[in-house]
C-alpha cells in the first residue's frame, strides 16, 4: 500500500512534470526534499527530548494509573464482552491512558498487550472479537489531549502559538472517537445479526 | 489568530509543563534523573524518523513542483467545496490514515507556504494530531496476535477517518469563531 502511494506520487509527478514542462522545478523538489527531511528531524530533536523528558515525569508520578482508574467505567461499558477483572481490561486501561496522554510509544506495546490478552479471551484465534474491534476503532481515532509531536513541529516553524492545536484537537479528536465508536456499534450490530441469520 | 486564544496557548505550556513537574515532585519521583532519562529518547526518535521524511519529503516535493498537487485540487474542488474542506488540506486528508509520515510531510509543506498559524496551519495540525494511522494500526495490532480476518475493523476505521478530516474543519471553525465573538 505504501509502495503504490509512494509510486503514485512520484510518478503522477514526474508525468505532470512533461506535460506542464516543470522538470527542472522538480529535478530541484527533489534534492531539496531530501535536504529538508533530514533538516527538520535534526531541529526536531530538542522539542521531542524536552516532551519525552517531561512525560516520562508524568508517567512515572503515576498519571497513567491515575487515568486508568477515572476511565474504569467507562472500560466496562466499552468492553462489555472482556471480565472487569481480566488482564486484558487492565491493558486496555493503559492504552487509553497513554493515548489521551499523547504518549504514544507508550500507547503502541500497551495496546499490544491488550491483544495479546483479548487474544486469550478470542474463541476463533484467526477472526478479530468483538472487543478487538473495539479497541482498534480507540486506537484509530484516538482522542488525543496533548499532540506532542505536532507541538514540537508548530514550534520548529516558529508558531506564536504553538499549543494552539491544543484545543482544536481535543474536539476533532472527541467527536472522531464517537464517529467510530458509532461506526464500530453499528458494524457490530450488522454483523450479528448476519451471524444468527 | 485573535488575542484571547492567543493568550490560552501561551499559557497553557509553561502550566502543563510546571504542573507535570509539581505532581512529580509532590509523587516523590526524581525530577531531574526521570527527565533526562526520558529525554534521552528524543534523539533516537528524531533520528528514526529521518528516512521516513525524507522519502515522504521527496515524493510530496515532486508531487508539488510538477503541478499535479494544482491539479488534484481542482479536480477535488467542487466536492470539497461542498463540505466546507480546504483543498489545500485534501492531499492530507486522504494520506492521513494510510502514511502517519506521509501526511506529517504535507503538514509541513502547508507549514513552510502558509504558516502554522494560518487558518491552514491551524487545520493542517488538528488534521494531524486528531486522528491515527488507520492502516498501520490494524496491521500492527492484529499482525501481532496472528489475526488475518479483520472483519468491519478496516471499514469503521475509514469511515471514521473522514469523519475526523470533517470534525477538524469543524473544531477550527468553531474555535476561532468562538473567540472572535
Amino acid at each position: 500500500m505504501i509502495d503504490f502511494i509512494w509510486l503514485a506520487l512520484f510518478i503522477s509527478g514526474v508525468a505532470t512534470a512533461m506535460v506542464t514542462g516543470r522538470m527542472q522545478m522538480v529535478s530541484s523538489a527533489i534534492l531539496k526534499g531530501a535536504e529538508s527531511g533530514v533538516d527538520l528531524c535534526i531541529g526536531l530533536i530538542g522539542a521531542i527530548s524536552l516532551w519525552m523528558g517531561v512525560m516520562h515525569i508524568a508517567e512515572r508520578a503515576g498519571a497513567v494509573a491515575w487515568l486508568a482508574q477515572k476511565l474504569k467505567p467507562v472500560a466496562r461499558r466499552l468492553f462489555p464482552s472482556v471480565p472487569p477483572d481480566h488482564p486484558a481490561m487492565g491493558a486496555i486501561l493503559a492504552n487509553m491512558s497513554a493515548n489521551l496522554l499523547g504518549i504514544g510509544n507508550a500507547a503502541t506495546p500497551l495496546g499490544l498487550k491488550a491483544m495479546e490478552e483479548l487474544q486469550k479471551l478470542n474463541s476463533h484465534p484467526d477472526t478479530a472479537s468483538d472487543a478487538m474491534c473495539t479497541l482498534l476503532a480507540l486506537n484509530t481515532a484516538s482522542i488525543t489531549l496533548i499532540p506532542t509531536t505536532v507541538i514540537a513541529l508548530r514550534m520548529q516553524y516558529h508558531s506564536a502559538h504553538p499549543s494552539a492545536v491544543v484545543l482544536t484537537t481535543f474536539v476533532a479528536s472527541l467527536i472522531g472517537t464517537c464517529a467510530a465508536l458509532a461506526f464500530d456499534r453499528f458494524f457490530r450490530a450488522l454483523s450479528h445479526r448476519r451471524q444468527v441469520r | 489568530m485573535s488575542d484571547a486564544l492567543a493568550r490560552v496557548s501561551e499559557w497553557m505550556l509553561p502550566l502543563v509543563v510546571s504542573s507535570i513537574l509539581v505532581v512529580g515532585a509532590w509523587q516523590r519521583v526524581p525530577l531531574y534523573q526521570t527527565f533526562v532519562q526520558g529525554a534521552k529518547g528524543g534523539f533516537s526518535t528524531a533520528v528514526r524518523l529521518i528516512p521516513h521524511l525524507v522519502a515522504m519529503m521527496v515524493a510530496v516535493n515532486v508531487f508539488r513542483a510538477s503541478g499535479a498537487m494544482d491539479g488534484l485540487i481542482h479536480l477535488l474542488n467542487p466536492v470539497l467545496t461542498w463540505l466546507h474542506v480546504p483543498a489545500e488540506v485534501a492531499p492530507m486528508g486522504i494520506l492521513r490514515p494510510i502514511t502517519g509520515q506521509g501526511s506529517l510531510a504535507f503538514m509541513i509543506d502547508i507549514f513552510q507556504k502558509h504558516g502554522p498559524d494560518s487558518h491552514l496551519g491551524l487545520l493542517a495540525s488538528t488534521m494531524q494530531a486528531s486522528s491515527d494511522t488507520t492502516l498501520y494500526i490494524l496491521t500492527v495490532y492484529f499482525g501481532s496476535v496472528g489475526i488475518y480476518r479483520f472483519r468491519y475493523a478496516l471499514a469503521a476505521g475509514l469511515l471514521s477517518d473522514f469523519v475526523s478530516v470533517l470534525a477538524s474543519v469543524f473544531a477550527v471553525w468553531l474555535i476561532s469563531g468562538m473567540i472572535q465573538v
